[in-house]
């Protein structure tokens, strides 16, 4: 089987004025970069996540984390490189197709939320399948059923301003499954909470993502959250991809100082737990003799 | 002294330009001046027949939607009583007939070149220099087109309120579908809303309070405008002052003055109130 989402060679650079780039001149390229007339967020990424898969991708604030994740559905358009998603090439799609393709192959929740402020909790919900021209009965009952799956069941009336940040990420994230896409895009959807909410909705996507089995395409700066979720993860550095691999690999063989850093605090708090729990063996082995 | 040889004077050239025009292109002008006249007579003949009380009850009404508030509600149904007492009722109508002609023609103009200039950049590097270089003119200039295609009457003072106060919604149609939060259009756009979709179910709604500040604006300035097109023959409380002006009859001028001041604030608080009650809900 054929993997869910295939990146090759994905770059996207920001420019100033329209002028044509000189792709395969690396060395240019460093010189424009350097003088300030182009930002170079996503470069020569590649990668394929597997169908059920979670990919994780972790890197600090302005590695391209954001840019990345909107170019798989051309939110931002890539400079080079293509993008297949569901054996869909994305990157050669007209206008028409892409619109289709957003609508049913691959939903995107959003740190900011992005909920329109003028709807009700349920018309956000519904409002892919509306997009959809599907008839208000029906995707309000679908609309209603996801709001028992992410546990608000009674706030339909109300209005996104009124909720707390949870509960507005909990609409995004029933706005995202309701139209059943196969491919789940989430950026930093939990960086704006507070932590122990954000431990709850974790815990929640994992139970979630047992039942659902969806692919998951995960960005985030916070490495406790990329390890509890991640299956796989990169850690991206300038617009890179450093390392690839199970969170165990990256924290075990970091490939690079960038990832060392990274991973070190986390490090040291496992081996530290450690300690503590072999100490506690040895002084429970002593108390029992 | 400029020597008198040098004098050089167009306007009997821009005359026979005019005339030209108008010859040419009898029909359209005829065919807009009709439709403007048709649309006054309607709604001034509307508001002759509705008794005064309906009036004032219907702005009590009003009030109350967008205020929620007695004292606001009193104040907005009592201060219109002074017009009649005045004597000036009549004349309040023909001005409020005209004011509404105007706003009505400047929104289905003003909304939808404004949603155009926000959607597609080159019409809004075209239509903003006017727009900007409209704003610096005194609006006793709006009269002079309006007198020259149309005479004197109430329909160039129609126009004339028209081309002065449609900028404001066009305007701020624009600024407030700019204003719109990219996060919210983007995830329209994930979504996988069309061009039209997003403009439908995201922009267009969250640039109503805009819009809607754009049509208090706009309906300010047709009142302002109102009552200097009285000049060409426009009518209703403008003229009135007018003539107070010219008989220096400060008391009859004063009634006339309040009458427009009344007018306008009942106008404005009820436009106004209307545009915050389409802030975005936050319950
Ligand atoms: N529209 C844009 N125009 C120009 N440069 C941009 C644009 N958007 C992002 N950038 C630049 O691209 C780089 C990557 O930004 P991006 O938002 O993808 O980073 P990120 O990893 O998501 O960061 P964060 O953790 O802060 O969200 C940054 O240097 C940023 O300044
Ligand atoms: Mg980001």
């Amino acid at each position: 089987m054929s993997s869910a989402i295939e990146v090759s060679d994905l770059w996207k650079i920001y420019q100033n004025g329209k002028q044509q780039l000189p792709l395969d001149d690396v060395e240019k390229l460093e010189q424009l970069k350097e003088s300030g007339e182009i930002v170079i967020a996503v470069r020569e990424v590649s990668f394929n996540v597997e169908p059920g898969e979670v990919f994780v991708v972790m890197g600090l604030s302005g590695s391209g984390k954001s840019t990345l994740i909107r170019c798989l559905l051309r939110l931002v358009e890539p400079t080079r490189g293509s993008i297949i998603i569901n054996e869909n090439d994305v990157t050669s799609m007209n206008q028409k197709d892409l619109t289709f393709f957003r609508r049913q192959e691959a939903s995107m929740i959003f740190q900011h939320y992005g909920l329109l402020p003028h709807r009700t909790v349920i018309d956000n919900v519904a409002f892919g399948l509306k997009l959809k021209g599907i008839s208000k009965e029906e995707r309000y009952s679908k609309a209603r059923e996801m709001l028992d799956t992410v546990g608000l069941q009674g706030w339909e009336e109300y209005y996104p301003g009124s909720l707390s940040g949870g509960m507005r990420q909990r609409v995004g994230i029933a706005r995202a499954l309701v139209a059943d896409p196969p491919v789940l895009l989430m950026d930093e959807p939990f960086s704006g909470l507070d932590p122990l909410i954000r431990r709850e909705m974790q815990d929640e996507l994992v139970k979630l993502q047992q039942s659902m089995n969806k692919t998951i395409f995960f960005v985030t700066h916070d490495l406790d959250e990329g390890m509890t979720l991640g299956d796989r993860m990169a850690v991206m550095k300038d617009g890179k991809f450093v390392q690839v691999g199970k969170p165990e690999e990256v924290l075990a063989d970091p490939a690079d100082d960038y990832v060392a850093r990274f991973v070190q605090d986390k490090k040291k708090q496992i081996e530290m737990a450690d300690k503590e729990r072999s100490k506690k063996d040895e002084e429970l082995s002593r108390n029992v003799s | 002294m400029f020597p008198e040889t040098w004098q050089f004077n167009i306007a009997n050239h821009i005359n026979n330009f005019v005339n030209w025009l108008l010859d040419t292109f009898a029909v359209f002008f005829d065919g807009l001046s009709s439709v403007v006249l048709n649309l006054l007579m309607n709604i001034h003949s509307a508001l002759d027949a509705i008794p005064w009380w309906i009036i004032i009850l219907t702005i009590a009404l009003f009030a109350w939607f967008v205020s929620r508030s007695i004292v606001t509600v009193t104040i907005l149904a009592i201060l219109p009583v002074f017009i009649g007492l005045f004597g000036l009722w009549p004349l309040a109508m023909e001005t409020l007939a005209i004011i509404l002609t105007a706003v009505v023609i400047a929104l289905i103009i003003g909304i939808p070149i404004g949603v155009l200039m926000a959607e597609f950049k080159p019409i809004e590097a075209i239509i903003r220099p006017i727009l900007d270089a409209m704003q610096t003119m005194p609006s006793f200039v709006y009269l002079i087109p309006a007198l020259m295609f149309f005479g004197l009457g109430k329909v160039p003072g129609v126009l004339a309120t028209v081309i002065y106060s449609t900028p404001p919604v066009m305007r701020l149609t624009c600024l407030g579908l700019n204003q719109v939060p990219s996060e919210v259009e983007e995830a329209a756009l994930a979504y996988g809303a069309t061009r039209w979709q997003l403009l439908k179910e995201a922009r267009l709604p969250l640039a109503m309070p805009s819009i809607l500040a754009g049509v208090n604006q706009t309906t300010m300035m047709a009142l302002a405008m109102v009552v200097i097109a009285s000049m060409i023959g426009a009518g209703g409380l403008g003229y009135e002052v007018l003539i107070s002006i010219n008989r220096v009859n400060v008391g009859r001028g004063f009634e006339a003055g309040i009458s427009v001041v009344i007018l306008a604030i009942v106008i404005d608080r009820l436009t106004q109130g209307f545009a915050k009650r389409f802030e975005p809900p936050t319950t």
